[in-house]
């Protein structure tokens, strides 16, 4: 990737991470840390990875597709929608209000862009792998992508998906896990540990990258790695993004586990924007 | 036609007809291909069986997402493992996703017979009609399944489908029967006591109104093969001719179908005694059909004494 591409999306993350957080201090609070750790990770699928995207035909056939399998990210999602222009940005303050479009968890039938409906955890994934072999049997050429939390990991259904999906060879399904090791409760590893998180996808015959979920261009190779090995190897390909709660705004990032899901005036959301465009 | 088939031959067979005309559908299984004879379907079409393994709750999201992508998938298990264990996912991936899956719940109520207690879903009817938007709908026997499959795959939408595997009623429907999927069918017309009947319990509630009829008492006998949405229409005009009801099904009477009756009557401002016969909130246990019918007070003499005593309530 050039240094322009680099520039391109450090100036991105900044503006989507102000969306998020304008949309949930407009509201009075929302799942800030979620949301703020996977912003590098859709970005660079969003802006540049992802193939036959086209915000006047949200439903273009062959596109490829993203589920968010944390579907409590909604705000990441309707931040970049909005900024492509998926729909006005004025839509980005209706967030959780009633009647709105923008719903916490991503809604396919409520928000353009949105490929699938999720956030009763562990199902996402599952719907994309009903969709990566929806795609093989068109032949159409697509790619799945699905983003996981990592306390969702802890979801049997995960598990269930990741054994259907290397069984079936999908090659074409790349997820991500958002390991940003907090949950509600604590840690990841002290409330039920995922570790080795790696070696788990491994065993169930996926490909697996290791990368810092903040580095857009580790984002990018790891995404052309996992498409070279799964189309030599069949299989599907898990890119563990280790990332950090809260990412970029330093008062939620020193929340802890607390920062999943708190509440935000609009002095906050200043401070946090300020910060953020440093 | 399919007079001397099981009713898993009965739904493969229709299933690879219809295959062969919409390539958009897909069959998913947990590993139940071999009972619901869609091995067939694997053999004919290795690319549109996809056998989730004993995984169903996975199984019924994958459903959601090949919805999503076009398709229409016809997804199947044992009735507890779909209505029971990935109720979540028939609300959300299914139906909250607004998506149009197929999905078939096989041996309900006391069909499941010797797999017992942990394999009779008593209560799916309860659990799938509080879903919204779902459709669920039960056919009675082979004739019936080989009339409403057609209108399961085209309707848009989740429809869930109670479904025997082997054939527990004779032969009740007729092929130059018109059977709609959304339409109670009037079986006999009368006007001293209604009957409304599904699943097995329609056979039963056949032989009690023809012995009823010897002693002058006159059925109003109504099939309702669909629970959700419920013909009310037919079912209150019905409870206002006659005065008086006898629900009949295979599952607990606890949100089952009694219980969807007696919702459509209240709202139809329809108040008439109403008996039910079915599982009174029991769990399951092993058993045949014929000895859990008596088991659980379901057989034709239990409809026969049921209405007796509804109509002295009158």
């Amino acid at each position: 990737m050039s240094n322009m591409d680099k520039a391109f999306f450090i100036e991105k993350c900044k503006t989507i991470r102000c969306l998020i957080m304008e949309g949930i201090a407009s509201i009075g609070s929302g799942h800030i840390g979620g949301c703020l750790s996977c912003v590098e990770a859709l970005t660079v699928l969003r802006y540049k990875l992802m193939q036959g995207l086209d915000p006047k035909d949200p439903h273009k056939e062959g596109r490829d597709r993203l589920v968010i399998s944390k579907g409590h990210a909604g705000p990441t999602m309707y931040a970049i929608l909005a900024d492509q222009g998926y729909y006005p940005m004025e839509w980005i303050t209706t967030l959780n209000r009633l009647n709105t479009n923008l719903p916490s968890h991503t809604d396919m039938n409520h928000t353009p862009g949105i490929d699938m409906t999720a956030g009763s955890l562990g199902q996402g994934i599952a719907c994309a792998v009903g969709l990566a072999y929806g795609s093989k049997l068109k032949k159409d050429g697509a790619t799945i992508y699905c983003l996981v939390g990592d306390g969702e990991s802890q979801e049997g259904e995960v598990w269930e998906a990741a054994h259907i999906a290397a069984a079936k060879g999908l090659s074409n399904l790349i997820c991500m896990t958002d390991y940003n090791k907090l949950q509600i409760d604590g840690t990841v590893e002290e409330v039920s540990g995922l570790a080795p998180l790696g070696e788990k996808w491994k065993a169930f015959n996926w490909n697996v990258y290791d990368v810092d979920g903040h580095d857009t261009d580790a984002i990018e190779a790891a995404v052309a790695q996992a498409k070279k090995d799964g189309a030599e190897n069949g299989r599907p390909s898990m890119i563990i993004l280790n990332t950090i709660k809260g990412k970029g705004v330093s008062f939620a990032e020193a929340k802890g586990a607390a920062c999943h899901h708190f509440a935000i005036t609009q002095e906050e959301f200043e401070i946090a924007k300020k910060e953020i465009m440093g | 036609m399919y007079e001397n088939l099981n009713m898993n031959d009965t739904f493969a067979t229709i299933l690879l007809d219809m295959m062969e005309k919409d390539d958009r559908i897909v069959v998913l299984e947990a590993d139940l291909g071999s009972a619901h004879r869609t091995l067939r379907v694997r053999a004919k079409y290795p690319d549109r069986f996809f056998d989730c393994g004993i995984a169903e709750q996975a199984m019924v999201s994958v459903a959601g997402g090949l919805s999503a992508y076009g398709f229409i998938p016809v997804a199947s298990t044992f009735t507890p493992f779909m209505a029971r264990r990935a109720c979540d996912q028939i609300t959300i991936s299914c139906l909250y996703a607004q998506q149009n899956v197929k999905l078939f719940g096989s041996d309900p109520g006391i069909t499941a017979e010797t797999n017992g207690g942990t394999h009779m879903s008593m209560e799916d009817i309860g659990v799938i009609r509080s879903i919204p938007n779902v459709v669920m709908t039960e056919p009675v026997d082979n004739t019936m399944m080989a009339k409403l499959m057609p209108q399961i795959i085209e309707y848009k939408g989740t429809v869930y489908t109670r479904m025997q595997r082997k054939i527990h009623v004779d032969p009740i429907f007729k092929d130059t029967d018109e059977i709609d999927l959304f339409k109670a069918f009037k079986m006999r017309d009368g006007k001293d006591i209604s009957i409304f009947a599904n699943s097995i319990s329609v056979q039963d509630a056949k032989i009690a109104a023809e012995e009823l009829a010897k002693e002058g008492i006159d059925v109003d006998l109504i099939e309702v093969h669909t629970i959700k949405p419920l013909d009310k229409d037919a079912l209150i005009a019905s409870a206002k001719k006659t005065g008086a009801v006898v629900t009949c099904e295979n599952s607990n009477v606890v949100g089952g179908f009694y219980s969807a009756v007696l919702e459509a009557m209240n709202e139809g401002d329809c108040r008439v005694p109403v008996t039910p016969i079915g599982v009174q909130d029991h769990f399951g246990e092993v058993g045949f059909v014929p000895g859990l019918k008596e088991k659980y007070h379901m057989t034709a003499a239990d409809i026969i004494a049921a209405a007796k005593a509804t109509i002295a309530k009158k």
